[in-house]
């Protein structure tokens, strides 16, 4: 549909080049006001690089920038917010220590001869959350509040500055599914208000829920304008710039291996509590349930990381020690994390460095690193993950999630790792290495490995899982074959467990008290 | 365009090349440092020829021994990310111990060296271990050791100086030419190279400072490292405190204060970020250099001692703005 009224915000043949990489190639994109605009690519195809020209951190090489129709120059940060543009990044800008009213008024604390007016500070941010239709206590440290409500203090504070376009970062990314409704309904509110949005999101489901157009960017290049009910496969070959046969390649096993992996009674203090389950060579098991049902505690329990109350872990017929992360990795058992900056990679080291720490120790001889041999293992199996770098010596930072995720997965490979547990292993990574890692779960299974999946996307667990174990609230729910497994019957025993005392105490907005 | 090139267009994955000026350039800026200590050099010998004399050389390496040695043991805690602030007491105490075992309690010689790398060695893993099990930040817990540390030197010597044995003292002198507080350096020097780069506790140590979760999840004994690691800090700070107890042939209550300070400092100088996950041995080594080579010149210079204090403060400065300058725009 040709809209007439002139666009909020106008990015008009703007390219951007570092050194001699051309980041951005001539992209147009409009932002109109009361519409949301949705920015699609994978990871390196330029969407972050178009947001900090749109905010003032970087400025384009060449091309324009309009607001209103009337070219401008956004220099930094401060002119963007001046022209009413504002951006809740990924990592949120907020002070934990410091209440809500003190985050959503900081930088322009009202103030009566430099002491702080606190009615008014009080009433600014009152009325800030009002207009989200947010009810929490102005007076909480923000680190106490869930990141849902982070986030939407963060808004909360864009719209008092008089934001009229809002840039949103993956605000999805840490949300679980009725956290993601109600900053819809918001999202939705504001477009009623005639906010201005440019959304990213790796979620193509969500896409037509919130969107009203999508522009798909791909190698820095403007690939095209589409509406924003496009289907996915649509989108994905847009994306990728090639039709994805298959988003789950899942091969599943002709018939049941050996158990690998055998866990009972497995018991955690307030975490989880009895749970059993095995898993076999050849087999991939995906735990499902809602965030918080306790699923990355049994993973770190089984692992060893944290301690147990009780229970044992069998891992090949041997009873494998609790809290004892350096025998399990002996006996072949990998993890890979949840977070993979925070937990998964030393990210100032090397991609070499970053593969061969779990094998550092044992091939070392007499204490000192097997360094030629470290070395051309983690060349080898790079090699066969295809993990797209520079070389062994590259810092991993540089990297795609998508890759790093992959030297994650290497690293236990050189570690000859006889099952895996997965922890959300496709998250902030894009549909083609998604395949990609996919495609490395089958080979670990196809050559008598097995693995644990814990993923939050049910398509995922879904579609690569041979057996669903559900979680409600630290028990097991239920398992389920892969045959049998549905979204709903998963999602009926995720929240099986949940007494309604759980869900009285975190809501998440007013308007959003009822669930979908 | 195919999508196996999406990996590429992030600025930071294009293979860097560069050659002959660029190259130099390139090393110049890694090894900032150095650079600065030779230009330091060369504008001192213009300024004052007696600079480069063999003495005035010698004199500066025996100058930077104890503090270099220091920080070679220092440089492993802030690869970890952690800091020691204890090194300069607990080198003055294993010193104390020494000596006294000598002195009051007829203890061999050759049997005090090693009370006194012992002490120093005990007193660095009893941080080590608050730090890594009782989990009290290191700035704490080596602010305590200092105090401990720093009092059980005076309660041992009632606060006189007490002789030191033969071994010790010959640490502090010369075999035939070659000055043993510099050979102590240099054998500290090529330890602490040695291992960083090449045994698995070393490497270890850059994965705990780089992210200690990653480095647990990856099987690493992260507590029994941390532990070894301030047990190593220690070990080196008695080392450094019996050379500077050789060179006088005794052990004073007073001795090594404040040398904590210069030791890290000349880690930072040499390119160590506190933050973790980087620092090397030749850039410790260059940066006790530096220290030394700016008093010594500023001395030479007839530049009173209060002045060295600011000179110093403001070279910390610049060595640490420049890194903080050199790695924002690597990026």
């Amino acid at each position: 549909m040709p809209d007439q009224r002139t666009p909020l915000l106008t990015l008009k043949s703007v390219s951007k080049s570092f050194g001699p990489v051309k980041v951005i190639d001539d992209v147009t994109v409009d932002v109109r006001a009361g519409e949301v605009e949705v920015l699609l690519g994978e990871n390196g195809a330029g969407k972050s690089t178009l947001i900090k020209m749109m905010s003032g951190i970087y400025q384009p090489d060449t091309g324009r920038i309009l607001v209103d129709g009337q070219p401008v120059h956004l220099p930094d940060v401060k002119a963007a917010e001046a022209h009413g543009i504002a951006t809740i990044h990924q990592e949120l800008n907020l002070v934990p220590q410091l209440s809500v009213a003190e985050n959503i008024t900081l930088g322009r604390t009202p103030q009566r001869f430099g002491v702080v007016d606190k009615p008014r500070m009080n009433a600014v941010a009152r009325e800030a959350l009002e207009r989200i239709g947010l009810d929490v206590p102005l007076a909480k440290p923000v680190g106490e509040l869930g990141v849902a409500r982070q986030q939407l203090v963060e808004i909360a504070k864009a719209l008092s500055q008089d934001a009229r376009l809002l840039i949103l970062d993956e605000p999805t990314a840490a949300l679980t599914g009725r956290e993601i409704d109600a900053l819809f309904e918001v999202v939705d509110d504001l477009k009623r208000r005639g906010v201005g949005m440019v959304f990213i999101s790796h979620h193509l489901d969500e896409i037509p829920r919130i969107g009203d157009s999508i522009s798909v960017l791909r190698d820095g290049q403007f690939v095209a304008q589409v509406p924003a009910n496009t289907s996915q496969d649509n989108l994905i070959a847009l994306m990728v710039g090639r039709d994805i046969d298959d988003q789950f390649p899942r091969k599943r096993p002709e018939e049941q291996g050996e158990p690998l992996l055998e866990v009972q009674g497995l018991s955690s203090g307030e975490a989880f509590e009895d749970v059993n389950f095995s898993v076999h060579a050849g087999e991939v098991l995906g735990i499902a349930g809602l965030v918080g049902a306790g699923r990355t505690e049994v993973l770190r329990a089984i692992f060893g990381v944290d301690p147990y109350d009780s229970g044992s872990v069998t891992l090949q017929g041997k009873a494998l020690p609790p809290h004892d992360v350096g025998r399990s990795i002996a006996e072949g058992l990998g993890l890979v994390p949840e977070d993979r900056k925070s937990q998964g990679l030393v990210l100032d080291a090397s991609v070499g460095d970053n593969a061969g720490l779990a094998t550092l120790r044992s091939t070392s001889k007499f204490g000192l690193v097997d360094r030629s041999g470290q070395r051309s293992r983690a060349q080898v199996v790079t090699d066969q993950l295809a993990v797209r770098m520079a070389g062994l010596d590259q810092p991993i930072r540089d990297l795609s999630g998508g890759n790093q995720q992959k030297v994650v997965f290497a690293r236990w490979v050189m570690a000859d790792a006889k099952v895996l547990l997965l922890d959300e292993p496709t998250r902030g990574v894009d549909v083609g290495a998604k395949v990609e890692i996919y495609e490395l779960i089958n080979e670990i299974t196809s050559l008598g490995g097995a693995v644990v999946m814990v993923s939050s996307e049910l398509p995922e667990v879904l579609g690569m899982s041979d057996r669903v174990l559900v979680m409600s609230n630290g028990r097991v729910a239920g398992v389920l074959d892969a045959d049998d497994a549905t979204e709903d019957s998963v999602m009926a025993l995720a929240v099986s467990e949940v007494t309604s005392a759980v869900t009285a105490s975190e809501p998440s907005t007013k308007s959003a008290g009822t669930p979908s | 365009m195919t999508a196996t090139a999406t990996s590429n267009t992030k600025p930071a994955d294009r293979p860097n090349r560069p050659s002959g000026a660029a190259r130099l350039g390139q090393w110049a800026m890694n090894n900032g440092a150095l650079v600065g200590l030779i230009l330091l050099c060369l504008a001192l010998f213009i300024a004052t020829p007696d600079f480069l004399k063999l003495d005035n050389l010698v004199n500066i390496g025996i100058q930077a021994s104890v503090v270099a040695i220091m920080a070679f043991g220092m440089t492993f805690v802030i690869v970890t990310a952690g800091i020691d602030l204890s090194v300069g007491a607990v080198a003055a105490l294993g010193a104390m111990v020494s000596a006294y075992s000598f002195s009051t309690l007829g203890l061999p010689g050759i049997l005090t060296l090693f009370i006194g790398l012992l002490i120093g060695a005990l007193a660095g893993a009893i941080s080590g271990l608050s730090i890594a099990y009782g989990k009290l930040p290191a700035f704490i817990a080596t602010l305590a050791m200092m105090s401990v540390a720093r009092g059980l030197t005076l309660v041992i010597s009632d606060g006189t100086p007490i002789p030191t044995s033969g071994s010790v003292s010959l640490l502090g002198s010369s075999i035939g030419a070659f000055p043993v507080p510099i050979i102590a350096m240099v054998i500290a020097g090529l330890l602490c190279w040695f291992v960083l780069s090449r045994t698995v506790l070393g490497r270890s140590m850059y994965a705990i400072g780089g992210n200690e979760e990653a480095a647990r999840l990856s099987g690493l004994p992260v507590k029994r490292i941390l532990v070894t690691v301030y047990a190593l800090a220690g070990l080196f700070a008695g080392l450094a405190g019996m050379v500077l107890a050789g060179r006088l042939s005794s052990a004073g209550p007073q001795a090594g204060v404040g040398y904590e300070l210069d030791a890290i400092a000349a880690v930072v100088i040499g390119g160590a970020s506190l933050s973790g996950g980087s620092g090397r041995a030749t850039g410790t080594l260059v940066g006790a250099i530096l220290l030394a080579v700016i008093r010594n010149g500023l001395n030479l210079l007839n530049v009173s001692s209060f002045w060295q204090q600011v000179v110093i403060g403001l070279v910390i400065a610049l060595a640490v703005g420049f890194d903080v300058l050199r790695r924002k725009t690597a990026r």
